[in-house]
């Protein structure tokens, strides 16, 4: 029986102590009508070895040759030691640090982790990490609509070139308790977003990514300064590692942004199709009692020696119920541990490398794709390691033909916007050779060359 | 045993209300709330200026344990909070009924008060509780 | 010792990054006034002091690899190293997640066969894999309810119902959601108490919210009859799949009545934690919600040699929408898969046998060492509460004394106070991957202890003793505030 350590004798001896015929009496309180059927549905259990011939399969049908998509989840190098350590059974098998003398571990690392993100981001304070980029976004809109005291205002202002599919996951969260995100048109021309004072007024905030979904980088001092004076907080929606080159949040304008928050991925993190990621989130001192998700605070025991422990637990669901912060229980636990990692073997300097040489890496490639004919960058002004391509032929169809010879290109971004049927979103990191980057412009040409020419 | 001060009213979810000479009330938790509470670690304060309606949750009280909230006895404006609390919440255990008061409130109706329970009830509720 | 206090000025891990000469000019002209000035303020140390750090941290947790770790409410079994392994092949951690369908199919096929052994397993319909963990679960399926009751134009529905002895995660989501709660209460044998919950359903009840068997740790007799009452008042009934362990394979959700639900694949389908996350909490569901699934999910085109793709909000209208920016927590999804593949359906049947027996021996041997159960009449289920208001009042040894001093024992303490309405409580779950020789071993530590508060109190009230640290002034946590390092607080 898999993973289940009963002897025949065992099991005697135990039905013995409870006093039962067997394991079915154990099921006495259960009315007789609602007794399960077997599960026939479900295949009958295979060993460790088949399961991992099967999935050895199936994992290298999904295997590509090289992948220049970005669009929220990067590619970048990840240090053999971090998922070393992140497996140990210490790590990965314990639960929630309720017990704070039995998990000083974690307790601690996570302490290490919120001043890695407070510093990185110039924020006061960070949580202990949320589910993801875009749910930590529609908590922070929640969390905004709470710690706004100067108006009682449910809507919130959110910049137009927002990643989508984090507008869409907002939508779904703060829609229920009667939120409304009013969104703010880019420029079609730069792609950025602009603010008049009027539109910000009796807004409980105005959200704002850095960099923006394609790439550029907006005004943040100009709108952190018309939001905060209008007397809307200012979220920042940020790429942890372009930090390491961009101006932090805590700096934006006069007084910094409010909450930030960002995906924290890039961290060490493989791609996996999505997640297990992180969400990180920060705030000011002043509204941390309105922040969601797990938070630890260094304290000492009983004999003065340092410690660290689960605190502000009141706001939580546990302790507060129906009037907590969030329902949410978990942080992304080992995540944490991974970027942390991550973040002490970077270093200021590993950190600026890896984000200078995505920079450089991306610069490479616009260069060279401009100089085919027909294709140009589709918005103007800086940008960190993303960018749009419009391409003289649907996007869609140079992802597909370009996926057939093993190289995904980017992100169609007609997919999101119909408007946007020739653009590519293309991300370049660290991992992309000078030898990668010519691989994708000649694949790139040749797609362009055979869909131009006339048949 | 909890301390029940005679001249006071109370709320059966633990505030103490005091009439004050010039026809304003000041509200606080009791004794026996802050004991249940165990460490004040927190106050959440209302604003200066905010009107309420009673039976509104104006103010949070918290401690490590558990977070309460505390709810405005009669009809108002709020005129005044306890700032210190703020910076000293542990003076809800040291002083619940004198230097640990909440806010005061400018009260629409101060016969409104009459429907509170006096020490009395207050003091048969607290022997309940704590019998269970 | 932090980390920050291991840091040197100049010191670095150069085998992690190439660096590349001439950009740093370049870089000033291309960013301008968004080029960072300060400080990024990252430990700056070697590569052997990280591993040695870590290391040495990671030796301060209990852990299940390491420890018994019997925590009520959550599931804490074995995590097969084999299922870690499969999810964590090169295809599947190099998968970006909007990489083109056609590169995805070995992901897909897995994630559509989970979606259906979820359904055989619970007795519903459909399912989505897509929230994260329990509690964006029950977002999303009380968030299904609203949808449900909007659709068809019956606004009036405002209410959400939930037992006294819920997990707090219920009126939380209830409220994240736009209802108002109402508690019911619970009969002393740990039973809803039907009576009240017949008095308080009507136009208003959009749903009720209950675990089964409930966090008391016993089987809900009456859920049939709950379940007519809610129906016929026109509301709907969530399941928290918090304790599916204790009924997998013996009876299922949807047989019970029950229109929605989540489950928590890190308790059942033995994901591990993580130290508190990531989690996944798939939600399935009846008819009458189909529609309302959280998108994306995985359709199939079905046959020999089926093509997977995604359907997403063209497909379903109706949807209450994407719940994060990708596909949920995939990879734990796949750890997911692979251990239902490695137990099937026998196997997972036998979960909840074994689950039981385990928690029914473990409370009658500690109900034989002398410990008092909270409901001594009924069946444990996979779990169970000891009360230790009689020590509390006799010796001053309080059930948190009790869950420190097994710590010394070697043995992680059971949940704590919770339910809040079973006073100086210990909710302990065995789960079915333990051995008789293991518990048997806990509930003879169980009995040292109790023979310490006889005769030696101060042991038991001051533990734990062994461990890196004593216990923590939580009100200076919670009042000085520090939550991130600083060396100038240091001096």
């Amino acid at each position: 029986m898999p993973f289940i350590p009963h002897t025949p004798l065992d099991q005697q001896q135990m039905l013995e102590v409870i006093g039962a015929p067997d394991i079915e009496a154990l099921f006495d309180e259960i009315p007789k009508g609602l007794r399960a059927e077997k599960l026939n549905q479900i295949p009958a259990g295979i060993s460790e070895m088949a399961l991992g011939q099967m999935m050895n399969r199936r994992a290298r049908q999904d295997e590509v040759d090289l992948c220049f998509l970005g669009a929220g989840a990067y590619n970048h190098h990840i240090p053999a030691a971090i998922w070393d350590l992140v497996a140990r059974g210490e790590f990965m098998t314990a639960y929630t640090p309720y017990q704070a003398e039995a998990s000083q571990g974690t307790l601690q690392l996570i302490y290490e982790f919120q001043t890695m993100i407070s510093r990185l981001t110039a924020m006061e304070v960070a949580n202990a990490s949320v589910y993801d980029g875009a749910t930590a976004l529609a908590e922070a809109m929640l969390m905004a609509v709470r710690a706004n005291k100067r108006n009682r205002s449910k809507r919130i202002l959110v910049a137009g070139n927002i990643h989508p599919q984090y507008l869409e996951t907002c939508r779904t969260i703060v829609k229920p308790q009667g939120l409304t995100l009013d969104v703010l048109d880019y420029d079609p021309r730069t792609g950025r977003v602009d603010l008049d004072s009027d539109r910000v007024q009796d807004a409980a905030a105005l959200a704002v990514s850095y960099p923006n979904f394609f790439g550029g980088l907006d005004p943040v001092d100009r709108l952190t300064d018309i939001a905060s004076a209008a007397g809307a907080l200012v979220i920042g929606v940020v790429n942890p590692t372009a930090l390491a080159l961009l101006k932090p949040p805590g700096h934006w304008g006069e007084n910094g942004a409010d909450i930030v928050v960002g995906e924290g991925q890039p961290l060490g993190i493989p791609m996996a199709s999505g997640g297990p990621y992180l969400g990180l989130m920060c705030c000011k001192k002043q509204i941390v009692r309105q922040m969601p998700g797990r938070i630890i605070g260094r304290t000492v025991d009983q004999r003065n020696r340092p410690g660290y422990t689960l605190t502000l637990q009141a706001r939580e669901q546990h302790i507060r119920r129906g009037k907590a912060t969030s329902n949410i229980c978990t942080n992304q636990g080992l995540l944490v541990t991974a970027a942390t990692l991550y973040l002490s073997l970077m270093g200021n300097e590993g950190l600026r490398q890896v984000a200078l040489q995505s920079h450089a890496g991306l610069k490479n490639l616009v260069g060279q794709a401009t100089a085919i004919p027909g294709v140009q960058a589709r918005f103007e002004g800086p940008v960190f390691h993303e960018q749009v391509l419009e391409l003289p032929v649907l996007a869609e169809v140079v992802v597909r033909k370009m996926a057939e010879r093993g190289i995904v290109p980017g992100f169609d971004l007609g997919v999101v916007d119909a408007g946007l049927d020739h653009c590519l979103l293309v991300n370049v990191t660290e991992t992309k050779t000078g030898e990668d980057i010519d691989a994708f412009i000649s694949c790139l040409n040749a797609v362009i060359q055979s869909e131009m020419s006339p048949c | 045993m909890a301390e029940v001060r005679e001249d006071l009213r109370y709320q059966s979810s633990h505030e103490w209300v005091r009439l004050e000479e010039d026809g304003t009330v000041t509200v606080g938790i009791s004794d026996h709330a802050q004991d249940a509470l165990g460490d004040v670690v927190f106050v959440e304060l209302p604003e200066v200026g905010q009107s309420v309606n009673a039976g509104d949750d104006i103010a949070v009280v918290e401690s490590v344990k558990a977070a309460s909230d505390i709810y405005a006895p009669i009809a108002g404006q709020v005129i005044a909070c306890n700032d210190r609390l703020e910076s000293e919440p542990e003076t809800v255990n040291e002083s619940p009924f004198d230097d640990g008061w909440f806010f005061k409130l400018e009260v629409t109706d101060p016969n409104a008060l009459a429907s509170l329970l006096t020490a009395e009830a207050y003091a048969d509720l607290c022997a309940s509780e704590e019998a269970d | 010792m932090l980390i920050y206090e291991r840091s040197r000025a100049g010191r670095q891990a150069r085998a992690q990054y190439v660096s590349a000469k001439g950009l740093d000019g370049q870089i000033a002209e291309d960013l301008g006034e968004h080029l960072r000035q300060s400080e990024v303020g990252l430990p700056e140390v070697s590569e052997l002091e990280t591993v040695r750090h870590y290391t040495n941290l990671s030796a301060k947790n209990f852990a299940i690899d390491r420890q018994f770790y019997p925590l009520g409410s959550c599931t804490m079994k074995y995590n097969p190293r084999g299922a870690h392994q499969v999810a964590s092949l090169p295809g599947f951690l190099n998968r970006h997640p909007l990489a083109p369908d056609a590169n995805s199919q070995g992901y897909m096929a897995c994630l559509f066969e989970l979606q259906n052994y979820l359904k055989e397993v619970t007795g519903m319909q459909a399912v989505s894999l897509t929230p994260m963990a329990g509690a964006q679960g029950e977002f999303a399926g009380v968030a299904m309810i609203r949808a449900y009751h909007a659709k068809r134009g019956d606004v009036q529905r405002t209410e959400i119902l939930v037992p006294e002895a819920a997990h707090g995660t219920n009126p939380a989501t209830a409220v994240m959601c736009g209802f108002t709660v109402r508690e019911i209460p619970v009969t002393n044998d740990g039973d809803v108490d039907l009576e009240a919950l017949k008095a308080a359903v009507g136009p208003a009840t959009a749903g009720l919210m209950m675990t089964n068997p409930s966090t008391c740790g016993v089987f809900e007799r009456q859920v049939q009859a709950i379940a007519e009452t809610v129906h016929d008042a026109g509301g709907l009934l969530y399941y928290d799949g918090a304790n599916l362990n204790a009924i997998l394979g013996q009876v299922r959700p949807g047989d019970m009545g029950f229109d929605v639900l989540h489950m928590n694949l890190h308790k059942t389908f033995a994901t591990p934690h993580g130290g508190g996350g990531p989690g996944s909490g798939p939600v399935g569901v009846g008819p009458r919600l189909v529609p309302f699934l959280p998108t994306p999910m995985v359709g199939s085109s079905g046959g020999e040699s089926p093509t997977y793709r995604w359907l997403d909000h063209k497909d379903c209208p109706d949807s209450i929408g994407r719940l994060s920016c990708f596909m949920g927590n995939a990879g734990i999804l796949l750890r997911a898969y692979a251990y239902a593949r490695l137990l099937g359906g026998e196997g997972l049947h036998r979960v909840g046998e074994y689950a039981t027996l385990n928690a029914n021996y473990m409370a009658k041997s500690l109900e034989q060492a002398g410990f008092t159960l909270a409901y001594p009449t009924r069946r444990a289920t996979h779990e169970f509460i000891v009360s230790l208001s009689k020590e509390a009042k006799n010796q001053g040894v309080t059930a948190m004394d009790f869950a420190k001093r097994l710590l010394d024992y070697g043995f992680h303490a059971p949940t704590t106070y919770f339910p809040l309405l079973v006073p100086e409580c210990l909710l302990i779950e065995p789960t079915e991957t333990e051995s008789k020789a293991e518990i048997d071993g806990f509930v003879s530590a169980m009995a040292q202890i109790l023979e310490e508060a006889r005769v030696e109190p101060e042991r038991v009230t001051t533990a734990p003793h062994t461990l890196p640290i004593s216990r923590l002034d939580d009100v200076k946590a919670a009042r000085d505030l520090d939550l991130a390092f600083s060396e100038v607080a240091e001096g």
